[in-house]
């Protein structure tokens, strides 16, 4: 427990901020380059991861629980739309054989 | 301690730059996981030890076997993926490293509350997190495992091979129709 304190005391929180903006933006940069729809989804989820990150270095940091329950029902929220989004794929696979997002341009304009 | 901190941070960016720039999906997928595993090494190292635990079960536990499970039922290593053009990607990487730098910026200042500069042992551990949900949080809770029961109904529906025929399916003579 004495190590965690000198952890928390000895890394900035600024570090935790500039982590989390960097994997986010890593996140979208993949969401809008990669035409596969699971890479796009697997985006989705480390921009999500990124946010979790700094709501729980903000939670350490300020000795809040509440923002460690947020992630908990970001975390179930997340399980929740991998779940629709997967058999969403699948049933795209099924009906045009092809997991390109370009395919499914028809709600564009 | 700022070395442990360092070496995952660095970890979890170079896992994250494997799964937007790896060819075929079943590598991103494990990068993904490394990725996930060094946030919850994170997490442990922020002493959030009910989230590590969370986050290892529930991420790279259910969601990344069910992503690698998907990707294997589709066969998908072997498909050939269309890339978008050159100046998309470009435009899609400014734009990425711009937003970086917009966030930066708006934090460069530092945050409006400081950080006390004491801190509660405690918090993160699964009894004050347990105390905190079941006595604050307990509807949002509750309401979860409807969000749950909506979304494993939705999944199975979708995913559900429709035997009855139905005119709004596309001709299956037609491979590239939509999935409108």
């Amino acid at each position: 427990m004495e190590h965690v304190m000198t952890a928390i005391r000895v890394v900035p929180l600024d570090s935790y901020l500039v982590l989390s903006f960097l994997l986010f933006s890593i996140g979208m940069v993949g969401a809008l380059v990669r035409r596969n729809v699971i890479i796009v989804i697997m985006c989705l989820e480390l921009m999500l991861n990124s946010v979790n990150l700094l709501l729980v270095a903000f939670s350490a940091y300020h000795s809040d629980p509440g923002a460690q329950i947020m992630v908990f029902f970001i975390m179930l929220v997340a399980a929740a739309e991998v779940t629709v989004g997967l058999s969403i794929l699948v049933l795209m696979k099924r009906n045009t054989d092809s997991v390109d997002m370009n395919i499914l341009n028809r709600l564009k304009w | 301690m700022l070395y442990l901190f360092y070496f995952f941070a660095a970890i979890s960016v170079i896992a994250a730059l494997v799964v937007v720039s790896a060819r075929s999906p079943i590598n991103s997928a494990i990068a993904l996981v490394v990725c996930f595993l060094s946030i919850a090494g994170h997490y442990i190292l922020l002493n959030a030890q009910f989230l590590a635990m969370v986050h290892v079960i529930v991420y790279t536990g259910a969601i990344l076997i069910l992503m690698l499970f998907v990707i294997m039922l589709l066969n998908m290593n072997m498909m050939i993926e269309v890339q978008k053009p050159a100046i998309t990607k470009i435009l899609a990487v400014i734009t990425g490293g711009l937003f970086f730098l917009v966030l930066l910026a708006a934090t460069k200042q530092g945050l409006s509350t400081p950080v006390p500069a004491t801190f509660d042992p405690g918090v993160g551990l699964v009894k004050s997190i347990g105390i905190a949900l079941f006595r604050d949080y307990l509807l949002p809770f509750e309401l979860s495992s409807v969000l749950f029961l909506s979304a494993t109904a939705g999944a199975i529906m979708l995913a559900k091979k429709d035997n009855s025929p139905n005119v709004n399916r596309p001709p299956s003579s037609e491979p590239n129709g939509n999935a409108a």
